[in-house]
């Protein structure tokens, strides 16, 4: 029984939580300066991380494309068309909203962990400060100013990747650009951007809420940090199948 | 003033307060003492509001804070100020700004008058040259008298310390009790301490309440603590053999 009770009485936390967190800032100023920061360290600093696995990733991709799919009897430009496919369709949104999900979910969940387990969390109730406002939609609200940003850097970065291994000599420059531009769907980048929208929604929220409901200490925060990394990747995932579905 | 009336907290089928009753003066130190579990920190918690209690009143200067709104609970809240056994300082923030916090939030104050106001209170804990330093740097002393600027920033009506002297040395301890003691007296706040320190009992225990089994078993002050004849209390404050023997060559 308690494997259905469980998952539903978190759900409803969850939810009342972010009742809590979507409410009037009491202080503009103040909410505008922590959503710059957040916009910095969740943003940001996370453009790094996004340049290096996205040039790398989408030098692997272009080399196993040309390894694996392209034969004699299919065009030159496969290698380039199958390589933007999957950066656009997957790679960009899903694949780098679940490594998102490492670094900056674990980030939040242990930030909000361990100001809960040293009382700062109680600190700013007492004062009279919302605090799941306070903390929680400045990060949401940032991570989803950002998200774009990443997600287009990731594509970006990919295909440079795509063109760094053609110079290496795999495929030809001039193959891979024809098919990085072949039957070429704008859409494709939108919708990336659109599923990438919820992922950074689902990493925010949800992080923040294991982090928010911390009881206990140090290994608490631990625990807290990778519960919300494991439930983040499984609704992304679990996402990622319904908004392809219908934005498909 | 705070008065606690009929107060019960009880945690699924376990009561930990049964029955508080008991004033808490304005412009005085006031002493929440007892045992580890005997449930002091839980009386302080509901009585700020971190815990909704499961009976009772709970009266702000005649204003029952446990049936209020949420909108009337966050202003009454403005008027409190806390001292946490942690400090609960924010890590991300230098001391000038988390003493400025309150004001930010709450003050309609301009950055000049907001940076003024923090570091008269700095001063007012002697810290004014920490100001640029950020919680990490700091002793655990020195972390308190942050904790305490920050909690008088915004001239709050009441005051609440829980264990402000937890993790201290004596001479510390005395520092931060006389701080609190006369910043009580200054600004004539109602202050509620939550302490196991027997200096501070002695020392600036104007009003004392002794909670044991989660009953208030003895009230009093400091002058009374020595000649009571309430045998858990004497146990209690008089535990080693040292203070046995003072108590006796006191009577």
């Amino acid at each position: 029984m308690s494997i259905i009770l469980t998952p539903v009485k978190t759900f409803g936390r969850y939810l009342q939580l972010m009742a809590k967190v979507f409410s009037r800032p009491e202080r503009f100023r103040m909410f505008f300066k922590q959503y710059i920061t957040e916009m910095q360290k969740l943003g940001v600093d996370s453009i790094g991380i996004v340049l290096m696995i996205s040039f790398f990733i989408g030098a692997v991709i272009c080399i196993q494309m040309k390894v694996n799919i392209q034969t004699p009897w299919m065009p030159r430009f496969t290698t380039g068309y199958t390589t933007r496919e999957i950066l656009l369709l997957e790679f960009s949104s899903s694949i780098m909203c679940l490594i998102l999900a490492g670094k900056v979910g674990s980030n939040i969940a242990s930030e909000i962990g361990t100001m809960r387990v040293t009382q700062q969390i109680d600190a700013l109730d007492i004062m009279g400060v919302n605090s799941a406002s306070f903390l929680i939609l400045p990060k949401i609200i940032g991570l989803l100013t950002m998200i774009p940003v990443l997600v287009t850097f990731s594509m970006v970065a990919g295909f440079g990747g795509a063109y760094a291994i053609s110079y290496a000599g795999i495929v030809t420059p001039d193959d891979l650009t024809y098919g990085l531009q072949h039957s070429f769907n704008q859409w494709f980048v939108w919708m990336s951007i659109i599923k990438s929208f919820f992922f950074a929604f689902i990493i925010a929220s949800v992080s923040a809420f294991y982090g928010y409901t911390v009881e206990g200490g140090s290994v608490e925060v631990g625990k807290a940090s990778t519960d919300s990394v494991v439930h983040c990747s499984m609704l992304i995932l679990f996402a990622d199948i319904f908004l392809t579905q219908i934005l498909s | 003033m705070i008065e606690i009336q009929a107060l019960h907290k009880s945690f699924a089928d376990r009561e930990v307060l049964k029955g508080i009753n008991t004033v808490f003066e304005a412009g005085q130190t006031n002493l929440i003492i007892g045992q580890s579990g005997s449930g002091k920190t839980v009386l302080m918690k509901c009585i700020v509001g971190l815990f909704e209690p499961t009976s009772g009143k709970i009266l702000y200067d005649g204003r029952n804070f446990v049936g209020m709104g949420k909108k009337e609970k966050a202003l009454l809240r403005r008027e409190m100020g806390m001292i946490f056994q942690s400090a609960a300082l924010f890590d991300s923030m230098n001391v000038l700004d988390n003493v400025m916090f309150p004001l930010d939030m709450f003050s309609t104050m301009t950055l000049k008058e907001r940076q003024h106001r923090a570091q008269q209170c700095l001063d007012r804990v002697n810290l004014i040259e920490a100001q640029k330093k950020y919680p990490n740097e700091l002793s655990g002393g020195m972390q308190k008298r942050v904790a305490i600027a920050r909690a008088i920033a915004l001239n709050p009506k009441y005051l609440f310390c829980d264990e402000p002297n937890s993790g201290l040395d004596p001479k510390t301890s005395l520092v931060i009790d006389a701080l609190i003691h006369d910043i009580t007296e200054e600004f004539n706040m109602t202050t509620i301490i939550n302490t196991h320190d027997m200096n501070s009992v002695m020392g600036i225990g104007d009003s004392i309440i002794f909670i044991k089994d989660g009953r208030q078993e003895w009230t009093g002050d400091k002058t009374q603590v020595a000649s009571a004849d309430n045998q858990a209390l004497i146990d209690f404050i008089f535990a080693s053999d040292l203070l046995k023997k003072a108590r006796q060559a006191f009577i």
